[in-house]
This record gives C-alpha cells, sequence and structure tokens, in this order.
C-alpha cells in the first residue's frame, strides 16, 4: 500500500452532469466537503474556505470542532468540463497556530465515467510522501491511549504490504 | 520556531525514508523477522552490505529504526511509533474521504429522485 496517495472509487446513481455540479461547483462542493468557500471554481484560482464542521460522524467532527471558521487554503489546477477537475490544497492542515502555506499541497483529482445507471467517480489525492503527516496525527491524538491502535495500524500495513 | 512548527519538521523525513522500495523492504523484514544484524538482513538479496547499511542510516536519520551493538555486531529493530503515526494520518484522511463521499452521494442521488 503506498504513503503517497489515496484512491477512491465510488459509483454514483445519479447523471453525471448532477455529479460534474456537485464538484465543479464551489458552493455545492462546500456542502457535502464542509467547507465554505468565497469563490466560484474558475481554473487557476486561489481560494479561501472555511471549514465548517461535519455532522456525519463524530470522530472527524470532534477533530474539526476547534478548526471551525479555519481559513482552508484551495487551489483549482484544471477544469474539464464534465470529465475533471483538480485541486491543491494543504491535508489535514488542523494543528492551531500552524503556518501550514510552505509546505507542498497534495493533488486533488475528481474523474467522472459513465457506466451503466449512473456514474463513476474517481477521486485521488496524491503528493503525501513530501508532507510531514505524522505529527499531525499526533496533533489530533489527543490522548495518549492511540498507541494500541497505531500498533494495529502498523500491523495492517505491513500485512498489506509484504502480501504485495 | 514554535514547538508544533518544530514537531511537523521534525517528521518531514518518514516520508522520504519511506518513498524507497529497498528501504520500504528492510522495514517489513525487521518487522516479520524482528531484530537482525546487517549481515542477515543482506542475505537473499542482491542489495550490498554497503547499500543495506546506507538504507538502514537513511531509516535511522528518519526515526524509523535503531541499532544496539551486540558484541562486534550492531542488531536493527524498528521503531514502530513514527511509522504507524504516519499510517495513522492516512487512515485519517482516507475515513475523511469515505464520510465526504457519503455526503456527496446523499446529495447528488436524492437529487436525481
Amino acid at each position: 500500500m503506498s504513503t503517497d496517495r489515496i484512491e477512491k472509487k465510488v459509483q454514483l446513481n445519479a447523471p453525471r452532469e448532477r455529479v460534474w455540479r456537485a464538484v465543479s461547483d464551489s458552493a455545492q462542493f462546500g456542502t457535502w466537503f464542509g467547507v465554505a468557500f468565497d469563490a466560484p471554481f474558475v481554473e487557476g484560482a486561489r481560494l479561501t474556505g472555511k471549514i465548517v464542521p461535519t455532522t456525519v460522524d463524530a470522530e472527524v467532527a470532534a477533530m474539526q470542532k476547534p478548526h471551525e471558521g479555519k481559513p482552508f487554503e484551495f487551489v483549482v489546477e484544471r477544469i474539464e468540463p464534465m470529465q475533471r477537475i483538480v485541486f491543491r490544497w494543504h491535508p489535514f492542515a488542523i494543528e492551531p497556530g500552524v503556518d501550514y502555506s510552505h509546505e507542498p499541497m497534495t493533488l486533488i483529482v475528481f474523474e467522472l465515467e459513465d457506466v451503466s445507471g449512473g456514474t463513476l467517480l474517481t477521486i485521488t489525492e496524491s503528493g503525501f510522501d513530501r508532507i510531514p503527516l505524522a505529527r499531525r496525527a499526533d496533533a489530533f491524538a489527543a490522548n495518549d491511549g492511540g498507541w494500541q491502535m497505531q500498533t494495529t495500524l502498523i500491523a495492517k500495513y505491513l500485512a498489506s504490504t509484504s502480501s504485495a | 520556531m514554535s514547538r508544533s512548527a518544530a514537531r511537523l519538521a521534525d517528521a518531514a523525513p518518514v516520508f522520504a525514508a519511506l518513498g524507497d522500495a529497498t528501504r520500504l523492504q528492510i522495514v517489513v523484514r525487521l518487522s516479520r523477522e524482528g531484530p537482525q544484524s546487517i549481515v542477515r538482513l543482506t542475505r537473499e538479496t542482491e542489495v550490498s552490505r554497503q547499500a543495506i547499511t546506507k538504507h538502514l542510516r537513511a531509516l535511522e536519520d528518519a526515526g524509523l529504526v535503531r541499532s544496539d551493538r551486540d558484541g562486534r555486531e550492531r542488531i536493527w529493530q524498528l521503531q514502530p511509533r513514527r511509522l504507524a503515526e504516519t499510517r495513522r494520518c492516512l487512515e485519517l484522511i482516507s475515513d475523511q474521504w469515505d464520510t465526504a463521499i457519503g455526503r456527496l452521494r446523499a446529495l447528488v442521488e436524492d437529487n436525481a429522485r
């Protein structure tokens, strides 16, 4: 398993046009992603959003809560209508008082394909290897009882690596 | 530099250290087979002892492995905390994506009806 990228493939029971609006319209994107943006998505634009905590997942919400209203820097790298939209941002930029602007950003690609009954959406976020993520996880783990979970994760990780 | 900025800067080499197939292989072997010497690590590989030593030093610099002297040999072992932190962070980001995708699905599928 790569430490550099995360890929998600999801089949959505909705027409491609509908999915395209949800990922390319900054207002719609904000509602599901949990960020309020100050401007529309235009190729080359650098936007600042504000984090809006989700109500769906308690753990994520707890993590986001202290960051409510925190600015979220966001670059619209490329727009290929109905096909692909590409962004850059600072992942997991949650540690209070840390300026992430000098760190490299990850690259986030949304790709749409027609499939029977709907749309296949592939999301990839890559470039993690250049970013010091470990300490951010540390910042998130307010209690240190996370050690057991960490050892479980390393076991999972190594199992997936050695079977490759 | 603030304390947290120092901690962030401190973690950067972990990613560089893991971004190499040979080093990743060393990490996997130390995990599966336990602490061992360079001689043993070099066995069954095409990589020279000198190269393995260099890779171990890189992993050590990143805080992923450490060595202890045992007589004339040096025994290398994993220091799993750093790797676990990195994994944990990626898992959290992955989970965030999953919940965000759940909200995206609700949005577009409700609308499509």
